[in-house]
């Protein structure tokens, strides 16, 4: 390694973090991540202690909080391709995970034939559309754009966001809409009894397909030349160009698997919810998050932030005020930031990737 | 005669690499002291540590028997060490003269508030601050491009500003990283004279240089690294003869010419 | 200002254009009236919020266009002083103070001043802690710190038996400011107080931007390092103006919440964060005078949509105002990123590619 790669691994990535003694900065680093989940969780069970908690309510909130976990980790993992590939936090993220179930639900009322087949079909149908909206945003707005400041392409996704929530707004009104849960296809989910606590039928959709998409993006990114080549960009954008790979329709590739990501996370969360125009910016928001806490460059980071977030978050949700439930992705977002930059997972202090 | 600066037994390492290993050196005040040895030996890192943008694994360095280890750069600054970076760092869109404002910064004293309701205080020093800044510019021959914009200039002029611009701050010790990088025979010998006039006002100078010959011309005191290891120190001419020296300047020899 | 400057005669234009306005709207000679000339475009109420967001703008172009440093939560600070004045007016009886000082004409003056203060100093301690972090990181800490302090004001500050805040339904029947027995009320009279602070505001910022302060702003934007290197405390130039920008975020919240009698939380979300960014990336962030230009140019945009362009094709309803909007901002951001006023070369806001 040279001098100057020497140099340059202490300001990775833009992070200023005033350096203490290296070893000592590693393992104060990570003592401080263990410390503070530790402390938030003894914190949060204490909470819920005093309400009167008890080992069967902690099941069912970290139940929920991995259901909803799950969902976080598939829009995180949609924020990490775009970020790795096209160095942009894509704030249309949210439109994606949007999109997706309310296309399926439009499809689904169009279509005739039996259930099964209509959620199949229009499920399908809405991701591949959303993966054509995801390209052709990049085509139509980034790519032209790709010269411009950071600043100004985060407003660009911003602008994308704003306006494609609107014509949500115009094409589907502000009125929640009901997908059919996967199990019952119908309104009713079916409930499944573990113990003395109780679990949606849906939940386990979430996490089977939750699971299979992980599946999928590794088979993906390990087998195929496409996913090789994107993960190529990801590492070394002009390496990778200097070795003959189209940069340019890797980053559209990206968004088209982000916005299939966000599509696939919103639709199974779908029959759990009830899905409106903007449910986007707070499912956007809170995968950002988790993203975040998992480093922003980091695919396996970005799961355990996504699954991290949902327990932590249904924990606090748990014994805190209804409306503060939303607080606690935020100050987890801050913490990050400013504690473990490089993600959870990474157990190098400076430098690191 | 007391050191000015004292780097005693400094290590460094980066994720368990190891970049400087117990290198122990002194400057005296006075000095024009060199720093050699090949690419990758650990010179710019010891300059960063030195100048407190890094903070060393190990050891302690004393400026004027005080140690400076764990202090912020702008700490270490007021202290008096003042640095220039070997990739040139310089404010894009701001001119020279206000480049050399910048290096005076310190002497401003002056809070937000009472800029934003521009006291007379600020009035007066900033008349004064100009004239001290237009005479630095004087000196080092740059007052013919006060008013240019800094990015706009060669590469050899902006190295000149950034010099301009740590010597504002009235250092006792300037840090050089590399001041002959990029430059031209005739460049590279006004750059020498500079140093030796500004080491003749009293200020240390402690260079990193890449060129031998320029170093050999120019410095006191030699001290050679490689591999993050003092190899040796003294004059020049005897350090020149040093056969690890002469070693490990051998799989680089582009690099002496 | 330094006498004779062009900012100088800047100054004395921007004089005469608000006084102008002003006496129209004030005596209407013939008839004649602000909204009529420009038919029906700018009206009383569009230039009194123009004033109250150049007052934040000014603070945020100095915190992001001179330090760099991206805020993308500024409109918590707008809602801090708006949401401080509208409680301590409104609902001092719940806080215990004496109902003689309360209905003091005083009283909302040193509320506002107070505010400022209070903020300045809340800001300037998470400032010291968050700016450590640059580039998108300082932005998504600056958007985290945003939400969260959107979520406490519209969660009742977490102690929702006394109701402070008023929950989504926000605070009514703020009283007007008055300068003794004189009223500064109706709006042609709180237009003049507005804009005296606006251009008050403007004079402080070309001050900060003529000023070794300035400099040291600026030097901090092209090169931390190098600005650390001669001895700028650059962290605590960086408290200092992010406090500095808050306060002024407070002010014109104050301002904004004794304009509208009414405060609600929706006005302070992430979306008016963004908008404020918007603003100032149109104006053009390395300059003062962008402040008001970006202002105007985005609150005339809105107008021209809301009035103009949406009511030319029947089809299209209010509805469509987002859409257009972010697209709007789209192509703004691709085609035109530099803003209305470069007064010099700039560098990106943060990183380039």
């Amino acid at each position: 390694m040279s001098e100057q790669g020497l140099q340059t691994t202490t300001g990775d990535r833009g992070i200023l973090l005033r350096p203490t003694r290296a070893s000592l900065q590693r393992f104060g680093r990570q003592a401080a991540l263990v410390a503070v989940i530790v402390l938030v969780g003894l914190f949060l069970v204490g909470m819920g202690h005093r309400v009167g908690y008890g080992a069967a309510d902690y099941l069912q909130l970290l139940v929920d909080g991995l259901q909803i976990g799950a969902v976080y980790a598939l829009v995180a993992l949609g924020f990490v391709v775009v970020y790795r590939v096209t160095g942009v936090i894509n704030f249309a993220q949210g439109a994606f995970v949007m999109l997706g179930p309310m296309l399926t639900i439009t499809l689904f009322g169009s279509l005739s034939g039996s259930p099964v087949f209509r959620l199949v079909v229009s499920a399908l149908g809405a991701v591949l559309f959303v993966a054509a909206v995801g390209m052709a945003i990049h085509r139509l707005t980034l790519h032209p754009a790709r010269k411009a400041s950071a600043l100004t392409r985060i407003i660009i996704t911003v602008g994308v966001y704003i306006s494609v929530q609107g014509i949500a707004l115009i094409a589907w009104g502000p009125r929640p809409y009901v997908l059919p849960a996967f199990t019952t296809l119908q309104m009713v989910d079916r409930l499944v009894e573990v113990g003395s606590i109780i679990i949606q039928a849906q939940t386990f959709w979430i996490w089977g397909v939750a699971v299979a998409m992980l599946v999928l993006l590794a088979l993906f990114f390990e087998r195929t030349v496409v996913g090789k080549a994107m993960r190529a960009c990801a590492v070394n954008r002009i390496a990778a160009q200097l070795m003959g790979i189209r940069v340019d329709r890797m980053a559209t590739l990206a968004f088209g698997l982000a916005a299939v990501l966000g599509a696939v996370a919103g639709i199974v969360l779908s029959p759990a919810t009830r899905p409106t125009y903007d449910m986007g910016l707070e499912l956007g928001l809170k995968g950002f998050v988790a993203a975040i806490m998992g480093g922003l460059v980091s695919f396996p980071g970005a799961v355990v932030g996504g699954i991290a977030l949902g327990i932590l978050e249904s924990l606090w949700g748990g014994v805190t005020l209804a409306g503060f439930k939303d607080l606690f992705a935020f100050l987890m977002l801050i913490l990050s930031l400013l504690f473990w930059p490089q993600g959870i997972l990474a157990g190098k202090g400076e430098g690191g990737s | 005669m007391d050191a000015l600066l004292e780097v005693r037994e400094v290590s460094k390492s980066f994720d368990g690499l190891v970049a400087l290993a117990e290198v122990t050196l002194c400057i005296h005040p006075g000095q024009i002291k060199g720093l050699i040895g090949p690419n990758g030996a650990g010179k710019t890192t010891l300059f960063n540590l030195i100048a407190g943008t890094l903070v060393p694994t190990a050891g302690d360095i004393r400026f004027r028997g005080q140690s400076i280890v764990g202090l912020p750069p702008y700490r270490i600054a007021h202290l008096g060490i003042s640095r220039t970076f070997q990739n040139v760092q310089i404010f894009p869109g701001m001119t020279v003269l206000e480049h050399v404002l910048v290096g005076l910064h310190r002497y401003t004293l002056s809070g937000v508030l009472a800029a934003a309701a521009r006291t007379r205080r600020i009035k007066g020093t900033e008349a004064a601050l100009r004239e001290r800044a237009c005479a630095l510019l004087d000196k080092l021959g740059l007052a013919a491009w006060a008013d240019t914009p800094v990015d706009s200039l060669p590469f050899g002029l902006q190295r000149m500003v950034e010099l301009a611009r740590a010597l504002a701050t009235s250092p006792q010790l300037l840090l050089l990283d590399e001041p002959g990088a990029g430059l031209n025979p005739t460049e590279k010998a006004a750059v020498s004279q500079l140093i030796r006039k500004i080491r003749d006002e009293g200020v240390t100078v402690f260079l990193v240089e890449h060129d031998m010959q320029m170093m050999m011309g120019l410095a006191d005191e030699v001290a050679v690294l490689d591999h993050g290891m003092l190899l040796a120190e003294g004059p020049p001419v005897e350090v020149q003869r040093d056969p690890q020296v002469i070693a490990a300047y051998l799989g680089e020899a582009d690099d002496v010419a | 200002m330094r006498k004779g400057s062009p900012d100088t005669w800047a100054f004395a234009g921007a004089v005469g254009v608000v006084l102008l306005l002003g006496w129209l709207e004030l005596r209407r000679p013939g008839g004649v009236s602000i909204a009529r000339i420009s038919g029906g475009l700018l009206t009383i109420d569009l230039l009194i919020r123009a004033g109250i967001f150049t007052i934040i703008l000014v603070g945020l172009n100095l915190l992001m266009g001179y330090a760099g440093q991206v805020s993308l939560g500024q409109a918590a600070f707008y809602g801090m002083g708006a949401y401080f004045s509208a409680i301590l007016t409104v609902k001092a009886a719940v806080l215990g103070i004496s109902p003689a000082v309360a209905r003091a004409w005083w009283w909302p003056w040193f509320v506002m001043g107070g505010a400022a203060v209070l903020v300045g100093v809340f800001s300037f301690l998470i400032g010291w802690v968050i700016l450590r972090l640059r580039g998108h990181y300082l932005a998504m800490a600056t958007l985290g710190l945003g939400i969260m302090v959107y979520i406490v004001l519209r969660e009742n500050l977490g102690i929702p038996q006394l109701n402070l805040t008023g929950g989504f339904d926000g605070i009514v029947d703020i009283p007007r400011l008055h300068l003794g027995a004189f009223a500064l009320w109706p709006e042609s009279r709180y237009y003049f107080l507005v804009w005296a602070v606006a251009l008050a505001t403007i004079v402080l910022g070309l001050n900060v931007v003529h000023s070794p302060v300035g400099r040291a702003l600026r030097a901090i934007h092209g090169s931390e390092a190098a600005a650390e290197s001669v001895g700028i405390v650059v962290p605590l130039l960086k408290a200092q103006i992010f406090a500095l920008s808050a306060s002024l975020a407070s002010l014109a919240g104050s301002l904004y919440a004794h304009f509208q009698a009414a405060v609600v939380p929706d006005t302070f979300g992430f979306v008016p964060s963004l908008e404020l960014v918007v603003m100032s990336a149109i104006g053009g962030m390395a300059s003062i005078w962008g402040a008001p230009l970006g202002v105007l140019a985005v609150l005339l945009i809105q107008e021209l949509l809301r009035t103009h362009v949406l009511g030319l094709i029947p089809a299209v309803t209010a509805e469509m105002e987002p859409v257009i909007f972010g697209a709007l901002l789209v192509l703004i951001m691709m085609f035109w990123p530099g803003g209305l006023v470069s007064s010099r070369r700039r560098r990106p806001v943060w990183g380039e590619r």
